[in-house]
């Protein structure tokens, strides 16, 4: 048996160095090599039109039955005599800010109806805006001390307090309200829940109280009550979540129940963010929900295109094979073959 | 040194066995002449680059006898008309190693030329009495390294220590402009206007790469280290107060006297002071130096060989020798001893890292220790070359800076316009608030405002650094990271494992994998690459009649039955010509019997080959007694010829076995016959001859000579009728023999006078102890006696082809690859050798150009050039067809005077000028072409437009030249292949080079790029391995930049939609991973691991390798194409999400996770619908990238610090979020899917077509069976 062992280690050992075949260092695994014959081809684009079209139809359909109504207000709220001046109206503060607005609606809306506000021309994306926040001082009270980021809303400059919340984003916190009457009835707006609850759960503090907020110095947008915590603060913390585009929405309450046609709906809006400062406009959306969100034709009109074209394609390329087929794999294709004597 | 360069080259510094008779102070000029040479080759080489220069540096010395080149016309007899000829006098071997370690600093060369030409004048001291001079105390290593210190012996090839290896290692790895620019990025970061990512996470990229380097480097420093400290730790045997004790090499210091035993390594460079053997001679191994393995001799002084002896070691004296240099053929010194002062050269050094062979010991005295050490100046690694497809990617990458560069141009000045439009708005926007609106201290106080010049300029740095991925980075580490799995695969394949040598396939370097697939032309060595360089006796010619053509009938059995007893066993055996071998044990008086045993005389006895004698008690089976004393016998020489031919002598019962400096001994069929040997003239490539003049015991005196024929017939006796038939008769079994491709010698010998003797005795003495012109006075010496000598017969070695040689150049040639063969070999032999390598085939027209002067070459050219229509139309040809046939005729004479063997296959070569073109050229015309640029140009037309072109008769340095005539005129890539020390020079010029792994050492294995076993593996490694390597690495990089604009392009758009304000949507540890981790591994896999078509079908068509040079798989159309649709997926990735989340209150790290998830699915669906072979780890591998995307958005927007928290969670259950994404993908891959389609059934590619048919013929065989047997 040893003697055995020792006689095969020299020559194993000499053997080592010739490469050990295997499947994976040949690089010949089995694999599937997949090529574009017209069966393919053809199953592809039908595949795709088949799938798209219904897709496309479908959302489209869920888009179209969205009721929506939007109003914009910045203009109509703003009294003629200020029209050139807009700026001291809304800056002032003895001048009436309130206004209403008659609404009938004109298909029936199904409860829950969400009321957004609507901002454009707003850059709640630029850097300097979207960077002024500190979000560990939004969830642990320890932390209120923390203002990285937030210059220049840091601290009260006369007496050097934190300010909680810190930072640009909170200082400018939306300060219009709306307000519903129905047959001279108030319609109940239900503001909670419109902030993700992760964000109140995590995000924001329920032990961290507002201080030295919108105090003195300029004030940005709206205050914030002092005795609740940030965490219940929503509009806030919609707020505070950023939009991604220049026009954005955010969400500003539900109304839970069903607005039937016809009805008529008094809007008193409290007209008291300064937008016309950058000419941004202001508008007030109702809008009810499906499965895909609000209001929106193109992702369906998209679909719908894709799955056409496809289909299209589709029908070219069964055409093309029939009209003009080219024999798969056949040599005499091959550029050597097509004209000899063409390679030098 | 390739066999067949041995046949040229006669400035060979080894100095061969000289007649010891001589004062010895004569044999240390043996090489003075050979390194002065040599000397000034590599200097030349040095000092420019341009093989031309380099020759016009040889024109202005005086060596223009070195030449290697002899001129065939005149020969050595009339030295009155000699010419200058200066090509061929650099012997490659000489000047590899500098050309290895790279560049000489001016000053060393500056010195060496001022020396050379000292010593070509006289052999002085003056270099030595300079202060640069060494002193080495002999035996006194205090004294020694008194005054100067001297490097001790230890050595340290590791590059770091502990304390050096951070700041070392870091600044090494910055000299990387990939990596300064990652730092300059993140430099860039760190500035507070700047800080668009957080700052840890900008300088994780860089250290992640830093460390991965360092860890890297690390572990082969500690290699080294450990490698070192088992060198530095070996003993050798060291003169201390009078005993020979064992010390560590590291603690051997210049200037003490060392004691080395048989097979051991000699420690440090060092002066031979006594060996064993009397004469002071001794053998050395220069394998590790040179890869070299034949023995070569060096010598004790007689001066001090006799004061030493094997115990003691009585001399005391000085050494003075130049200053420590890499030239390892090269060492001037002397030595002052007993009062005598004597010349050193390179015969009496011995080198670190030499092997003792053949001799009991030797004692010398360290001169160089550790660093100094020739080996160790030598090691310097090749500088790395840079692969074709790399350099064009550089010029796209300048293109992605441009990109990146506008881009940024646009946000900055985006970003001005938009400053200056709000300007008087700025200090209110609740979202800009350029001012503290505070009643505090601070009141209208700029905030991180510096007005609008700078915020666009910072606006501009900050966007160059989000949008930093343009600029590929990563792709460098992919690119080497795929390199370093393509190489696995490589040296892998069992097709490129030579079983015979056990020799795998070696990846020297790793940076040029993809030229493999476009390479254009092949240069390619003969002997030894395409030939085994196993040198076999076949055929000989004795006394005008034919022997040997049976020989593969007769074999063994009837060699052994002549054969009653064999008392040396060699290496190999030898089939005998039985007739020849009865003739021979004939005992006649005949004129034919006694030119037989001086045939075989003169091979056993004419040449420098070294018996070296094994054990006896060999016994082996058969007829032979077993009784018998056998002992086996192996012949160690410079040339493989040599050796065979020796061999062939002692099957014939001629065995050399005992060679000293003054006889040798024979046994001739049993009888000891010991010749004194008077003086050898050596080899060289004036004379083309060799000759021994030897003392018979019976004290006649002949010399025997061997050399070439066009050398040889010259100088016969032209007498009597018999005289002339044998030489007829010679003459045409020679030009059989060369055109069976056999390489020919021609024996001769003559007896001496005793007056002949004399004179003769008195001139050789003269002339080898002569200061001056010491080879012209040898070579004068040589004339005297190489005259009327009587023609005893020829002989003919096989070389023989590789295996699968013919078949490998044919794949090349239809591949569209132009293999050139440049040989050393004389033209007959080389053309033969084409002939049966399928090289040249017998419809070619062959054109021949071998001029004897500048103008001859030049009209040589311009003939051929007209006569073949090179450069005009087809029917441009027909007329210069009839204007230059009298020309043709002259042609055809001049060749014919040429070589008295010359083919005759040309003739009758007006028919069918269509026919393919041969061009075929030697060494000579190619000096002359070489030089001037005109003829140059019209070699290379002419060349290019041949179908093979041969060259002959060249010089290791015109292989280079040839090779760069190539290089400097096309763009096409050229891959040189040889295996010896003569190829070292061609294959560092090509942009690809092979070494081959064969009979001749290892050194142009060490300058190879890449190196393997046979030559035939050309063929996989080409065909298959390269085309693989260059589609995969071509479509890599494509697709990295694809993926990184792709990414930055999205952002871009984005930016435009923030102001101008460089916000990026995606978080910061997202933009961070992209090219990190979410998209780097399904590249490397597919770079690795994809395969266009199967290595059956790459074989079976050679010509779809046309798809690599004809730069089919990266261009700049490609990349055009690429980048349009790159654009297009960016602005689909942007804008569906943009249009579906309008009106949405969606906020920007949703939109941002969103975009996130959509560009890695996209450039990874992308990639799938590219990739050619999945396997199960490419499956893994892309959809594992998703996976893993995935896994780390739900990881990170786990962490509520993050602005991102939850979103993942929040958008994965809405649905618009998933129909986006798809909606994303199809609409970005369907214009590039669609082409692709189009573009497969109206023009398929042959790549295509061929994967076609490969994959329907594999269905079409799995059918097949069961169509059988439902039939």
């Amino acid at each position: 048996m040893d003697i055995k062992d020792e006689e095969s280690a020299p020559s194993s050992k000499k053997a080592s160095k010739k490469p050990i075949y295997t499947q994976f260092s040949q690089q010949d695994l089995p694999a599937w090599k997949p090529i574009l014959t017209p069966g393919w081809v053809i199953a592809t684009f039908s595949v795709v039109g088949i799938l798209y079209i219904p897709i496309g139809l479908l959302t489209l359909f869920a888009s179209e039955s969205v009721e929506e109504a939007i109003f914009r207000y910045d203009d109509r709220c703003l009294p003629p005599s200020y029209a050139h001046n807009a700026n001291s109206y809304i800056q002032s503060d003895d001048t009436n800010k309130t206004c209403t607005i008659k609404w009938t609606v004109e298909h029936e809306m199904e409860a829950p109806i969400y009321i957004y506000y609507q901002l454009d021309n707003y850059y709640q994306n630029h850097r300097r805006y979207v960077k002024s926040r500190n979000d560990m001082q939004l969830r642990n009270k320890a932390a209120e001390g923390d203002l990285g980021n937030c210059f220049p809303e840091d601290k009260t400059t006369d007496t050097n307090q934190p300010i909680v919340p810190c930072g640009l984003i909170a200082w400018s916190l939306f300060n219009d309200t709306y307000r519903f009457l129905t047959s001279n009835k108030d319609l109940t707006v239900n503001k909670k829940n419109i902030a993700w609850g992760s964000d109140q759960r995590s995000k924001f503090g329920s032990n961290v109280y507002p201080k030295n907020f919108q105090s003195r110095d300029l004030i940005g947008g709206a205050k914030l009550n002092e005795s609740i915590p940030l965490s219940q603060q929503e509009d806030l913390i919609v707020w505070m979540r950023s939009a991604a585009l220049p026009t954005f929405r955010k969400l500003y309450g539900k109304i839970e129940t069903d607005l039937e046609m016809n009805d008529e709906i008094e809007i008193v809006i409290e007209n008291n963010y300064n937008t016309y400062l950058f000419g941004g406009r202001k508008r007030l959306v109702f809008s009810t929900t499906t499965l895909i969100g609000g209001k929106n034709p193109f992702v369906g009109t998209a679909y719908l295109i894709v799955g056409g074209l496809s289909l299209f394609c589709a029908i070219t390329f069964i055409l093309l094979y029939v009209i003009k087929p080219r024999p798969l794999g056949d040599p005499s294709y091959l550029s050597w073959n097509r004209n000899p004597g063409g390679i030098k | 040194m390739s066999s067949d360069e041995f046949l040229l080259l006669e400035s060979d510094p080894r100095p061969v066995i000289h007649h010891r008779r001589g004062k010895s102070a004569s044999r240390s000029f043996a090489s003075i002449s050979a390194a002065d040479v040599a000397a000034a080759a590599a200097e030349a080489i040095i000092l420019d680059a341009d093989v031309k220069d380099g020759s016009d540096v040889l024109l202005s010395d005086d060596y223009s006898f070195h030449s290697a080149f002899a001129d065939p016309k005149f020969p050595w007899e009339c030295p009155t008309r000699h010419r200058s000829v200066s090509w061929g006098a650099m012997e490659l071997r000489d000047a590899a190693p500098f050309e290895i370690s790279g560049a000489n600093t001016a000053a060393t060369t500056a010195n060496k030329s001022a020396r050379v030409r000292h010593k070509s004048v006289q052999f002085d001291d003056v270099a030595l009495h300079e202060d640069s001079a060494r002193l080495i105390y002999i035996n006194d290593p205090k004294r020694t390294n008194d005054k100067y210190e001297f490097t001790g012996n230890e050595i340290r090839t590791s590059r770091y220590t502990f304390v050096t290896f951070l700041p070392k290692n870091l600044f090494i790895q910055f000299h990387r402009v990939a990596y300064l620019y990652f730092l300059a990025i993140a430099a860039l970061n760190q500035l507070p206007p700047l800080a668009v990512f957080g700052r840890t996470v900008s300088l994780f990229p860089l250290l992640f790469v830093l460390c991965v380097t360092a860890i890297k480097d690390g572990y082969e420093d500690w290699r080294r280290h450990r490698s070192d400290r088992n060198e530095n730790n070996r003993e050798s045997l060291v003169l201390q107060s009078g005993d020979f004790r064992s010390k560590k090499w590291k603690r051997i210091q210049a200037g003490e006297v060392v004691k080395i035993f048989s097979d051991e390594t000699i420690p440090a460079d060092m002066v031979l002071l006594g060996t064993s053997d009397q004469s002071g001679l001794a053998y050395i191994q220069t394998l590790n130096l040179d890869g070299e393995s034949n023995l070569k001799t060096r010598y004790a002084r007689q001066e001090t060989a006799s004061a030493v002896s094997s115990e003691a070691c009585d001399v005391f004296g000085v050494i003075r020798c130049e200053q420590p240099n890499r030239n390892i053929y090269e060492f001037t010194a002397n030595m002052e001893f007993n009062g005598i002062k004597f010349s050193l050269s390179q015969s009496n050094i011995v080198l670190r890292g030499c092997q003792l062979k053949n001799t009991d010991w030797i004692i010398g005295v360290v001169v160089y220790a550790g660093q100094e050490t020739k080996a160790m100046l030598n090691s310097a690694a090749s500088s790395s070359k840079r692969s074709k497809l790399e350099g064009y990617m550089n010029r796209e990458t300048l293109w992605l800076s441009i990109f990146l560069f506008i881009m940024c141009l646009v946000v900055a000045i985006g970003m001005c316009l938009w400053l200056v439009r709000h300007n008087n708005q700025l200090d209110t926007l609740p979202y800009y608030r350029k001012r503290y609106f505070s009643n505090g201290p601070d009141n209208r106080k700029k905030y991180k405002y510096y007005g609008i010049p700078m915020e666009a300029f910072f606006s501009f740095l900050s966007s160059v650094i989000v949008f930093q991925i343009m600029i590929p980075i990563s792709l460098y580490i992919t690119m080497e990271l795929v390199r370093l799995g393509q190489s696995y695969f490589m040296i892998e394949d069992k097709d490129m494992f030579d079983a015979s040598s056990g020799s795998r396939f070696q990846c020297r370097s790793l940076n040029i994998n993809e030229d493999l697939g476009q390479i254009r032309y092949v240069f390619s060595d003969k002997t030894g690459t395409l030939t085994e360089n196993k040198m076999e006796f076949r055929r000989a010619s004795v006394h005008g009649k034919n022997y040997g053509s049976s020989l593969p009938m007769v074999e063994n059995t009837a060699a052994t039955d002549v054969t009653p007893k064999r008392r040396w066993k060699l290496k190999s055996e030898i089939a005998v010509d039985s007739e020849l071998m009865t003739m021979l044990q004939k005992d006649s008086r005949r004129a034919e019997r006694i030119a037989a045993h001086e045939f075989f005389l003169t091979l056993a006895a004419c040449n420098t080959v070294i018996p070296i004698l094994g054990d006896g008690g060999f016994t082996s089976c058969g007829t032979i007694e077993l009784n018998e004393d056998i002992r086996r016998i192996d012949y160690q020489g410079e040339s493989p010829d040599e050796q065979a031919l020796v061999s062939a002598a002692s099957a014939y019962g001629y065995t050399l076995f005992e060679r000293t400096s003054g006889h040798i001994v024979i046994d001739v069929n049993g009888e000891k016959l010991r010749l004194d040997v008077l003086g050898l003239h050596e080899f060289d490539s004036v004379r083309k001859r060799m000759s021994v003049v030897i003392r018979f015991p019976d004290n006649v005196v002949k010399v025997l000579v061997k050399g070439a024929d066009t050398s040889m017939f010259s100088i016969l006796e032209n007498g009597s009728e018999t005289n002339n038939n044998i030489w007829h008769a010679t003459q045409s079994h020679l030009n059989e023999y060369s055109s069976q491709g056999l390489r020919t010698l021609v024996i001769a010998s003559r007896d001496l006078s005793d007056a002949e003797l004399e004179e003769w005795q008195s001139r050789y003495e003269e002339a080898s102890t002569s200061l001056t012109d010491r080879s012209t006075k040898l070579r004068q010496t040589a004339a005297l006696i190489e005259c009327d000598l009587k023609l005893l017969g020829a002989t003919g070695i096989e070389d023989k082809l590789q295996e699968g040689v013919p078949e490998a150049i044919e794949a090349l040639r239809q591949a569209g690859i132009k293999v050139w063969v440049l040989t050393g070999d004389k033209q007959e032999t080389a053309i033969s050798i084409g002939l049966s390598c399928k090289l040249l085939s017998g419809d070619m027209q062959q054109i021949i150009i071998n001029g004897t002067s500048e103008g001859e070459c030049r009209n040589l050219l311009a003939d051929a050039k007209a006569k073949y229509g090179v450069k005009s139309s087809s029917g441009g040809r027909w007329n210069l067809k009839h204007k230059t046939e009298d020309e043709h005729d002259d042609l055809d004479i001049l060749n014919g005077s040429k070589s008295l063997s010359f083919p005759k296959w040309n003739l009758g070569k007006e028919e069918g000028t269509n026919a393919p073109l041969a061009l075929i050229i030697d060494g000579n015309s190619l000096v002359y072409i070489l030089e001037k640029e005109l003829e140059s140009e019209q070699l290379f037309d002419l060349a290019t437009s041949c179908r093979v072109v041969l060259c002959c008769r060249v010089a290791p340095l015109q292989k280079a030249g040839i090779v760069d005539l190539i290089k400097k005129r096309t763009d096409d890539m050229t891959l040189a292949i040889g295996d010896g020390a003569n190829d070292v020079a061609m294959i560092q010029r090509a942009d690809v080079g092979v070494g081959i792994c064969g009979q001749e050492g290892r050194q142009a294995v060490m300058a190879s790029d890449f190196a393997m076993g046979q030559f035939q593996f050309i063929k996989k490694l080409l065909l298959v391995h390269g085309h693989w390597n260059y589609q995969r690495v071509g479509y890599l990089v494509l697709y990295n930049f694809y993926r990184n604009a792709v990414f930055v392009l999205m952002l871009f758009w984005y930016i435009l939609c923030t102001a101008f304000s460089t916000t990026s949507a995606l978080t910061d540890w997202s933009s961070v991973f992209y090219s990190v981790i979410y998209t780097s591994i399904p590249t490397i896999i597919v770079g690795i691991q994809d395969k266009d078509l199967s290595h059956k079908t790459l074989l079976q068509y050679p010509k779809l390798y046309g798809s690599g040079y004809r730069h089919e798989a990266y261009n700049m159309q490609l990349f055009w194409i690429t980048m349009i649709d790159t654009v297009w997926q960016s602005l689909v990735l942007f804008y569906i999400p943009l249009f579906t989340y309008k009106d949405s209150s969606i906020d920007i790290w949703s939109m941002g996770s969103l975009w996130t998830i959509a560009v890695v699915i996209l450039v990874n669906v992308h990639l799938a619908m590219d990739i050619n072979r999945w396997v199960l780890i490419t499956h893994v591998a892309i959809w594992g990238s998703i996976i893993i995307t995935y896994g780390c958005m739900v990881v990170l927007d786990s962490i509520p610090v993050f602005p991102n928290y939850w979103t993942i969670y929040h958008l994965a259950r809405s649905p618009t979020y998933w129909i986006t994404i798809l909606l994303i993908i199809i609409v970005a891959l369907l214009p590039r899917f669609t082409c692709k389609v189009v573009y497969q059934i109206f023009w398929p590619s042959d790549i295509q077509i061929a994967r076609e048919s490969e994959l329907m013929r594999k269905r079409q065989n799995n059918l097949q069976p069961r169509q059988q047997v439902s039939s």
